[in-house]
């Protein structure tokens, strides 16, 4: 078996949640193989994250150099392209970063590539079982991958449970020097523009009702606004609204909006993708309204109904301002 | 600017309630409502006013069969001036780096500045752009919502990552960028456009025609293969509220009184 890999996302010296995740997928592939946590940045940031991985994994590999201290994905590509061993098995999460490095990865590395993987059913020899989903979650795939030249899988983000921290005595090894010339890149970041605060502040509200595609125009809106009216709540949305520029993207819930945690959540019309889920933390009651039956947001929900929002909406606001 | 669009036809998941059928190997496709992929259509949007801007041209290019020159006529009647249909059986059962395999023999043939395609299509794997631009040595950026030209051959680009934010690079060109939805609202195509650019002669190419690396290409050099779709044995999901609405919106009432989202 080649050697297990995790790309170890941190900030400010703080690991993210993805690195755990990341060492419980990778002893689905095999679990008595040590995983090896790839670390990349610089200076105390850099030793911070390396230090508290030892923790959780075996070996730390820490990449250290200025023109990593932003994760910037084409340099951190250009860097593990020098670093990983032939045939490696490199684990990343599938989020902004890993969606922008991973593909490349696999090719400059000639590996295979899985991305937005939700489980790992097992590896017989070379050949690895995995399971994805495809049509916004609505069926999932079975995924046979031939790993004998190596295999960079992304994955989903919550997909892996972390029950107890697996107790590893790591150490940190320094691979930096293995690194080559890191300039002559064709692409350069500049800086990271904050997203603008809007008139409500979803991330406070206890009762959101949210909006997806399924309230089909603009005008509707108003339907979803008048029910958040009679329960004294907010409307919120998924990333459809904003995308057709219906409402301010400061009420988007999701992975590339805003985590609110209410104490209940009505979905309306939302399929409930997993980018939308993921901005919902806190483990709400949620409703879902949807007149798709085999939408996947009946599967995360407390309560469903199939039904039209446009008309059963009304009805509710109706029933709940004679209370 | 030479621009180069890769596109696909999808079964459109608002249309259409997926299911699998009887054998496992495919999702059920009679009745299916096809459109171009969501974020395709951004993509092209983003090329047409892009060439409105600089001058050029925007070509769009897909992988497929015949009936997916449809989707290529759709896209000249929003705008662009060419449409390629790359057709061939050997491409059938390519995995990802096959698809980018065909994609960057066809890149090869001619000079394209700038080469966009969707962040991801429907099967959520987001990979073709990556590693396209991987193939061809060119640099790339996913999830791209804003795109400025500037002066020396360069783009200011902006990505979408977590919570709303945005992050700024500059990027040479030719470059590859596979575009989010919302980095524009495209254009609404109208039944005339579509009337006109339905007699468009699409022309088709083959591998022979290519000169396609095929070791990269169709079911045997596939490294990743499907080998079933199946419905996840999942937990008890939802408690599903049935009747007549008024029946209904009483039980919720309920409930949401119970769970405290009426006071």
């Amino acid at each position: 078996m080649a050697r297990i890999f995790a790309y170890i996302v941190h900030k400010a010296g703080v690991v993210d949640d993805s690195a755990a995740e990341l060492a419980v997928a990778a002893k689905r592939i095999d679990a008595a193989a040590p995983v090896t946590a790839l670390v990349t940045g610089f200076g105390m940031d850099l030793d911070a994250a390396c230090n508290s991985l030892c923790a959780s994994f075996e070996e730390v590999w820490k990449i250290s150099s200025e023109a990593l201290a932003y994760p910037d994905a084409g340099l951190v590509r250009k860097a593990l392209v020098d670093i990983l061993p032939p045939g490696s098995i490199v684990l990343a999460p599938h989020n902004t970063f890993g969606m922008d490095m991973s593909p490349g990865l696999s090719i400059k590395t000639d590996s295979a590539f899985v991305p937005d993987v939700v489980d790992i059913e097992g590896c017989e020899e070379t050949r690895l079982k995995l399971v994805r989903q495809e049509y916004g979650g609505q069926v999932s795939a079975h995924i046979g991958c031939d790993i004998s030249s190596g295999v960079v899988l992304n994955i989903r983000s919550g997909a892996f449970k972390v029950e107890e921290c697996s107790v590893a005595n790591g150490v940190v090894v320094d691979h930096s020097i293995d690194m080559g010339d890191l300039t002559g890149i064709h692409r350069r970041y500049i800086e990271t523009v904050e997203a603008e605060m809007g008139d409500v502040d979803i991330t406070k509200e206890e009762v959101l009702v949210s909006v997806g595609r399924g309230i089909q125009e603009q005008e509707n809106i108003a339907i979803a606004q008048e029910l958040a009216d009679a329960m004294t709540a907010a409307v919120s949305c998924s990333r459809p609204i904003i995308d057709a520029k219906w409402m301010e993207k400061s009420r988007q819930v999701g992975t590339s909006g805003q985590t609110v945690k209410p104490k209940v959540y009505i979905a309306c019309g939302i399929s409930g993708s997993f980018q939308h889920m993921g901005g919902l933390k806190g483990n709400p009651f949620i409703v879902a309204i949807n007149k798709n039956p085999k939408a996947p947001i009946f599967q995360a929900a407390n309560v469903g109904i199939v039904a039209d929002i446009l008309e059963f909406l009304p009805a509710l606001t109706n029933r709940i301002r004679r209370l | 600017m030479e621009i180069l669009v890769c596109v696909k036809r999808v079964p459109d998941t608002s249309e259409n309630e997926i299911e699998i059928n009887a054998e496992g190997n495919d999702i059920k496709r009679d009745d299916l409502v096809y459109s171009v992929n969501e974020w395709d259509n951004y993509a092209v949007e983003e090329a047409i006013q892009i060439v409105d801007r600089v001058g050029g041209s925007v070509t769009v290019v897909t992988i497929g069969s015949e009936e997916d020159a449809d989707t290529l006529r759709r896209e000249i009647a929003m705008g662009a001036n060419k449409g390629v249909l790359i057709s061939d059986e050997v491409f059938d059962g390519s995995d990802g780096r096959g698809i980018a395999a065909i994609l960057k023999a066809f890149v090869e043939k001619d000079a394209y500045d700038l080469i966009l395609s969707g962040a991801q299509a429907e099967a959520g794997l987001a990979q073709t752009g990556g590693m396209l631009a991987a193939m061809l040595d060119y640099p790339f950026a996913s999830l791209v919502n804003s795109i400025e030209i500037l002066e020396g051959n360069k783009l200011r680009i902006g990505r979408e990552i977590d919570g709303g934010n945005k992050e700024i690079h500059e990027i040479d060109l030719p470059c590859v960028l596979s575009i989010q939805t919302g980095i524009n609202e495209p254009r609404y195509v109208g039944i005339r456009g579509i009337r006109k650019a339905a007699s468009m002669d699409i022309p088709t190419l083959q591998a022979s025609d290519l000169g396609i690396d095929m070791r990269f290409v169709g079911r045997s050099a596939a490294r990743v293969k499907r080998t079933d779709y199946f419905v996840p044995a999942t937990g008890e999901g939802a408690e599903m509220l049935t009747g007549d609405t008024e029946e209904v919106v009483e039980r919720l009432v309920d409930i949401l009184k119970a769970k405290g989202g009426i006071k």
